[in-house]
């Protein structure tokens, strides 16, 4: 079926509650913060109009600099751990009974429906000394004494691939459920083991798909709030914490709308970057 | 042994058994065709032999050795899917070179093989295209030469022609045949074109609900059709019900045909006969009389339909013995008895 382009201006009508939306909600709050982040500070109150690049200067500080760049670590590390836990998962879960593919996706979402609170408390309890799983180990033999494994870096990366999982999954389970499964059988009359067959051939055919993902799991985990204030240490929080500190506890509305400006552009110019290298390389 | 035998395969899913309780023996160097309706398992036969599906029972022997339980990348096989499966983030070359490169050959060996192969499937100087760019009978041709690219013991191909169109899929046929026998290599295809059987196949094997109906070499199968669902499947045929009259001679409606012999202590059966045997004459000169309703004229061949004692026959005849008939006249049908065969209804 072709479609027919617009014409008249009565054809885009149905674009215009969307449309409406998008700018209430999105350009002129976006906009505004923008405009603030160029805004000078007042102590006494809040802000007053300006002009001036003095918010932007204070990132040029090594703190700054550490946390951005904690920041972004964090987030590629999530979306590294998540893809390689994900994809082979969701790739065997296409191979299971249409039922048993159900029921897992189900489980899945109903994972979605807990709050990050809840997935950080749960998981802090988890890593407690008094009832966390390191009790079991001792149980078990594994461990002499139970220990705290919070707060600590691994108990903030855990909890959130745990909570970006569920999304990761899904975003795979489409490609990898319409994946030709003759391509991999094709492959193992050739003479590849089945391990070899998927990373010869399922991977690279679902290349596009996997940077896709990493991407969607690298912007989710960038803005990461909660989690690492409740697993790790004040050198694990991340640059969305700052500004909430900045813009709540410190009233320095105009640096925050500055550091969250430049939180966008450093993950739109990352992405950016990513896709560029993907094409070039599909085009070589 | 040399060459493939299959021992009492069976394939049973859930309470189906898809392919059940086939034994077939296939010489080294032959060329073998599955030929059946869809979901009569000639599909799941051939993946067994690949060991892409594990029989429920039953044994597959390769030149002596018994491979039942041998897992697919140790068989040296070679395969084309129906859907040919290339690998599309690989350049042509690349992808008949993948089991090279599965066995560790070097680049120069890699290369110098890919050249063979490409010039076989009169492709050369295609080594570094993209799959994604060629044309289905391109593609058709890079999936063969990957298959072969390890000169396997058992060329495997599933319904490899399916998606061609109709032209393209009569001169691949031919090329594949030519292929095979260059290379002597022992073949199988899957197919339910039984033209493409026919081209094709040193045996034909005529598969219905999981079991085989006949295997024979393509023109017996059509000379001699085992029962009247293989005459009815490959090619064209009347089918005829055959009875005893009170004298002891065999009668096809109604008619008495003295010289057929039915087989002893059968009272009623079917004959099966070609269309190209059926001989139209002037009205009382055949055996029968019936009336010509309709003449399908294809140039190279005259198809006439005539309805006699209710029921429709087809003759063919070419235009050099142009029955000049029309619609609505009467005609005279003559079966000779020679070219009725007597089959299981």
């Amino acid at each position: 079926m072709r479609r027919e382009p617009p014409r008249s201006p009565a054809d885009y009508a149905p674009l215009a509650f969307p449309a409406l939306m998008l700018i209430v909600f999105f350009v002129v709050p976006f906009s505004i913060m923008i405009a603030v982040s160029f805004f000078k500070r007042d102590p006494a109150g809040f802000y007053k109009p300006d002009f001036v690049f003095d918010n932007y200067a204070r990132f040029l500080s090594a703190f700054f600099g550490e946390v951005l760049g904690f920041s972004l670590m964090l987030a590629v590390t999530v979306a590294a751990c998540c893809i390689v836990v994900a994809f082979p998962f969701t790739y065997l879960l296409t191979k299971r009974p249409r039922r048993v593919q159900t029921v897992w996706l189900v489980g899945l979402l109903s994972v979605l429906s807990l709050s990050e609170v809840i997935i950080g408390f749960a998981w802090s309890t988890l890593f407690s000394r008094t009832a966390g799983i390191t009790n079991l180990f001792v149980a078990v033999g594994l461990m002499s004494e139970p220990v705290a494994l919070l707060p600590t870096f691994g108990a903030v990366l855990t909890g959130m691939v745990y909570q970006a999982l569920p999304y990761t999954i899904l975003v795979l389970y489409p490609a990898l459920v319409r994946l030709d499964p003759t391509m991999t059988e094709a492959a193992r009359t050739l003479g590849a083991s089945p391990m070899r067959a998927f990373f010869n051939v399922v991977v690279p055919a679902l290349r596009n798909t996997i940077v896709a993902t990493l991407i969607m799991v690298f912007v989710f985990a960038l803005g990461s709030y909660l989690l690492p204030q409740i697993l790790g240490r004040p050198r694990h929080w991340t640059l969305s914490v700052l500004i909430t500190d900045q813009a709540i506890y410190q009233s320095n509305m105009p640096f925050a709308a500055a550091m969250a400006v430049f939180l966008v552009l450093i993950s739109l110019s990352l992405v950016g970057l990513t896709l560029l290298v993907g094409r070039r390389e599909n085009a070589a | 042994m040399s060459g493939l035998s299959i021992n009492a395969i069976t394939k049973r899913f859930g309470d189906f058994a898809a392919v059940d309780d086939v034994t077939l023996a296939v010489p080294h160097g032959s060329f073998v065709c599955l030929l059946g309706p869809s979901g009569c398992g000639k599909t799941t036969l051939l993946r067994m032999i690949a060991g892409l599906e594990e029989p429920s029972a039953g044994a597959i022997v390769l030149d002596g050795d018994d491979i039942t339980t041998l897992p697919t990348h140790k068989r040296n096989l070679g395969m084309v899917f129906q859907s040919l499966a290339l690998f599309p983030h690989l350049t042509v070359g690349d992808n008949i070179a993948y089991a090279l490169r599965i066995r560790g050959a070097s680049k120069q060996d890699q290369r110098k093989r890919v050249e063979e192969l490409l010039s076989m499937i009169h492709l050369s100087g295609f080594a570094d295209r993209p799959v994604t760019k060629l044309s289905g009978g391109q593609r058709q041709r890079v999936a063969i030469a990957r298959a072969l690219a390890l000169s396997p013991k058992l060329f495997l191909l599933d319904e490899p022609l399916s998606a061609l169109d109709a032209k393209l899929r009569e001169a691949m046929q031919v090329e594949l045949r030519q292929l095979q026998q260059r290379l002597g290599i022992t073949t199988i295809v899957v197919t339910h074109d039984q033209r493409e059987a026919m081209t094709m196949a040193d045996l034909v094997v005529v598969m219905g609900k999981g079991k085989i109906l006949q295997a024979a070499a393509p023109i017996e199968i059509y000379r001699k059709p085992a029962d009247a669902f293989v005459a009815d499947f490959i090619g064209i045929t009347n089918l005829l019900p055959v009875e005893k009259d009170g004298a002891g001679r065999s009668t096809v409606l109604g008619a008495a045909v003295p010289e057929l012999a039915c087989p002893s202590g059968m009272t009623k059966a079917t004959i099966s006969i070609r269309p190209e045997d059926v001989r139209l004459t002037a009205p009382g000169k055949g055996m029968l009389d019936g009336t010509v309703t309709f003449v399908r004229d294809l140039g190279g061949t005259i198809e006439t339909f005539v309805e006699a004692a209710g029921t429709t026959i087809t003759a063919v005849a070419t235009p050099r013995e142009r029955p000049d008939v029309q619609v609505g006249q009467k005609v005279g049908v003559l079966l000779p008895a020679e070219s009725c065969v007597v089959v299981k209804s």
